[in-house]
């Protein structure tokens, strides 16, 4: 690691941002968020990533002050916020729905926490104006929310949030609402305005490959726990549990048992009358050990004949074929039933494309190419 | 235009004749130069010179005017108020029970509720005029005014109040700087029936007024029992053209203001 990446995490002398510590939160009966730790540092652009219902909207909920945790301290730059109502905190939010008020103007939305504070006119205006710029927004100012494009407001809305410029800006599903092409444009504006402003910012979404491209460090969760925090690279290279590696892209996943065979590699048996498949693992896998291993399709190789120098390989035959246009993944099913992926990206025209329906492949793969995973 | 068949046209001209026939009796007859009723004598308007004239009739009008304004305006606030604590508090204890106990005066018998109020104030020992009337029309009118604020408030969209929150306001100023201008159109309109309410009750006023104050409804009602006078049709006809005043005026500045959005939404979207 050099001295210019930015990575606090990594840093034991790094005071975290925002520390969640043992933080639990119970609706009645129901548990949200069940003894949850996590540190989030200054000038992060830190992802809770999870499907509906896993907790991460009642975590920034918790941020925000619209909740408070059942048990367990949020703390703020060192100070528990527990108990500081919305209206206290130096944390703003961009909500789903954008929340801008329809009866003021562009301007005045964005001029509504600036007030809040009793800022003088021309701080005001000068506020108002750089919010304006900074999401090119000027020729609309004057306009009521009905007046402009969904893109235009969502530009509002993170106007509005960040105009008070506060220490933390959370951010709810702010893209769900755009087509995708939009969306795309506004994940690399989002990544400009938060390197600009040196704000920390913690966004929820349900969608992987927003978390992957926004976010410098991404949390995995579900059913109100942390499944993994970490890097988008390491999220996806190396999960740690099959529902990580699952919730992550695509991705195969062979179950089996291990046999320790060499200095960190393990040899799989998986299938009855298959050749074991050998995987590399840091951890540790006892003989008889019940295993994972997930392989990602696009390092799963296909190929007519057998590769002579492939450690793995699997022969099947092609069930079906989803053509993308840049890539191509095949469905490959082995004897045994099991169906495996392997991607390639077609960098020939698709009439010359080797492999069609029906036909028998080879797919391998090398010592590295999947993670062992226990559980 | 979609021309109309023969049954709908029927139909319609049936419902509207049935709804407007006695109305377009009153307003015409109220130009009626004969002192008879039911006689025609030619065209005037001596009717309505003689109704500003006549002072009971006049003080009558003042009166039923101020308990109007008072009354509705008290129902306004109250009612909103129980609005925003039914539609936000969430479930607590008892919370069908209240909001039924909103509703319920609105299928009360009209006597039951007089009857009950004047009962009240004369075990209190209140006495009866203006002051009365004014907190029996609110008791009635507040419910109305619940029930159609609540029903704006229930399609609001809570993220902004946690927004206004969130931008640093305290809750009561989030209240008045967002929800209350946004449910201003339900809060009005909700005033303007509580008003109507109040301008045409006879039979909780009758109860509740004392000799010191008369509203119109109730002294309509005791002069037709004297037998109908033009001058009657007269003030009924100026309350009928207040009234359609008022209501074409607020319909009229809805519909703009909604073909308005409209428009500009469909600009919006074309400029994405």
């Amino acid at each position: 690691m050099h001295a210019t990446t930015f990575a606090p995490w990594e840093d034991p002398e790094a005071k975290p941002l925002i520390r969640f510590q043992n933080v639990t939160k119970r609706f009645g009966t129901f548990t949200a968020i069940d003894n949850l730790s996590l540190d989030i540092y200054e000038r992060e652009f830190f992802a809770l990533l999870g499907p509906s219902g896993c907790g991460k909207t009642t975590m920034m909920r918790m941020l925000g002050g619209f909740e408070n945790p059942t048990e367990g301290r949020i703390e703020l730059s060192g100070q528990d916020i527990s108990g500081v109502p919305p209206n206290k905190r130096a944390v703003n939010m961009m909500f789903q729905s954008y929340a801008l008020f329809p009866h003021l103007s562009v301007w005045d939305n964005i001029a509504f926490g600036l007030r809040r504070d009793r800022m003088p006119k021309i701080d005001l205006e000068n506020r108002v104006a750089e919010m304006l710029k900074l999401t090119r927004l000027e020729k609309f100012a004057k306009r009521k929310p009905h007046q402009i494009s969904g893109g235009q407001r969502q530009r509002v809305a993170l106007a509005r949030s960040l105009a008070k410029a506060p220490k933390l800006l959370l951010l709810d599903e702010p893209l769900g609402a755009l087509d995708k092409k939009l969306r795309q444009d506004t994940q690399f504006e989002l990544m400009d305005i938060q390197e600009k402003t040196g704000t920390t910012f913690v966004i929820v979404t349900h969608d992987q490959e927003e978390a992957m491209t926004v976010a410098s460090r991404v949390a995995v969760m579900d059913e109100g726990r942390l499944m993994q925090v970490a890097t988008p690279d390491r999220i996806y290279e190396t999960p740690d549990s099959v529902y990580v590696a699952d919730f992550i892209g695509d991705v195969n996943i062979i179950e089996g048992t291990a046999t320790p065979d060499g200095q960190d590699t393990y040899r799989i048996d998986w299938a009855e009358g298959q050749e074991p498949i050998r995987a590399t693992s840091a951890h540790p896998f006892a003989t008889g050990d019940r295993c994972y291993l997930a392989i990602r399709p696009e390092k799963v190789t296909i190929s007519a004949d057998r590769p002579e120098a492939a450690i793995n390989a699997v022969k099947g035959k092609v069930l079906d074929i989803a053509y993308l246009g840049n890539i191509s993944t095949y469905h490959v099913e082995l004897p045994s039933g099991t169906v495996i992926k392997a991607q390639t990206a077609n960098t020939r025209r698709i009439s010359r494309r080797s492999f069609t329906w029906e036909d028998s492949v080879w797919l391998s793969w090398t010592v590295t190419g999947g993670v062992l995973l226990a559980e | 235009m979609r021309r109309l068949s023969w049954f709908n046209t029927v139909s319609l001209t049936l419902g509207f004749a049935f709804l407007y026939i006695p109305m377009v009796i009153l307003i015409i007859y109220s130009f009626n130069e004969s002192k008879l009723v039911t006689v025609w004598a030619g065209f005037s308007t001596k009717w309505y010179g003689e109704l500003l004239q006549d002072e009971a009739f006049l003080s009558a009008a003042w009166v039923t005017l101020k308990v109007a304004v008072m009354s509705s305006t008290i129902a306004t606030v109250l009612g909103t108020m129980a609005a925003y604590v039914m539609v936000r508090s969430g479930r607590f204890l008892g919370r069908t029970l209240f909001s039924g106990m909103i509703y319920a005066p609105l299928v009360m018998p009209e006597v039951i509720t007089g009857l009950s109020l004047l009962l009240l104030f004369i075990g209190i020992g209140l006495d009866r005029g203006v002051f009365t009337i004014v907190l029996a029309h609110t008791t009635f009118a507040m419910c109305y005014v619940s029930v159609v604020v609540s029903s704006r408030l229930v399609t609001f969209d809570k993220s902004l109040e946690e927004a206004a929150l969130d931008l640093g306001c305290t809750p009561a100023e989030a209240f008045r700087l967002v929800t209350l201008p946004i449910i201003a159109p339900a809060v009005i309109s909700g005033w303007l029936l509580a008003f109507t309410l109040s301008l045409d009750d006879l039979v909780i006023a009758s109860f509740t007024s004392g000799p010191s104050a008369t509203t119109l409804p109730i002294k309509i009602f005791s002069a037709v029992r004297l037998g109908v006078s033009p001058e009657i049709n007269a003030l009924s006809t100026v309350m009928i053209g207040i009234v359609a005043i008022g209501v074409i005026t607020a319909s009229l500045v809805t519909k703009t203001q909604k073909v308005r959005q409209q428009r500009d939404e469909q600009e919006a979207a074309r400029a994405q």
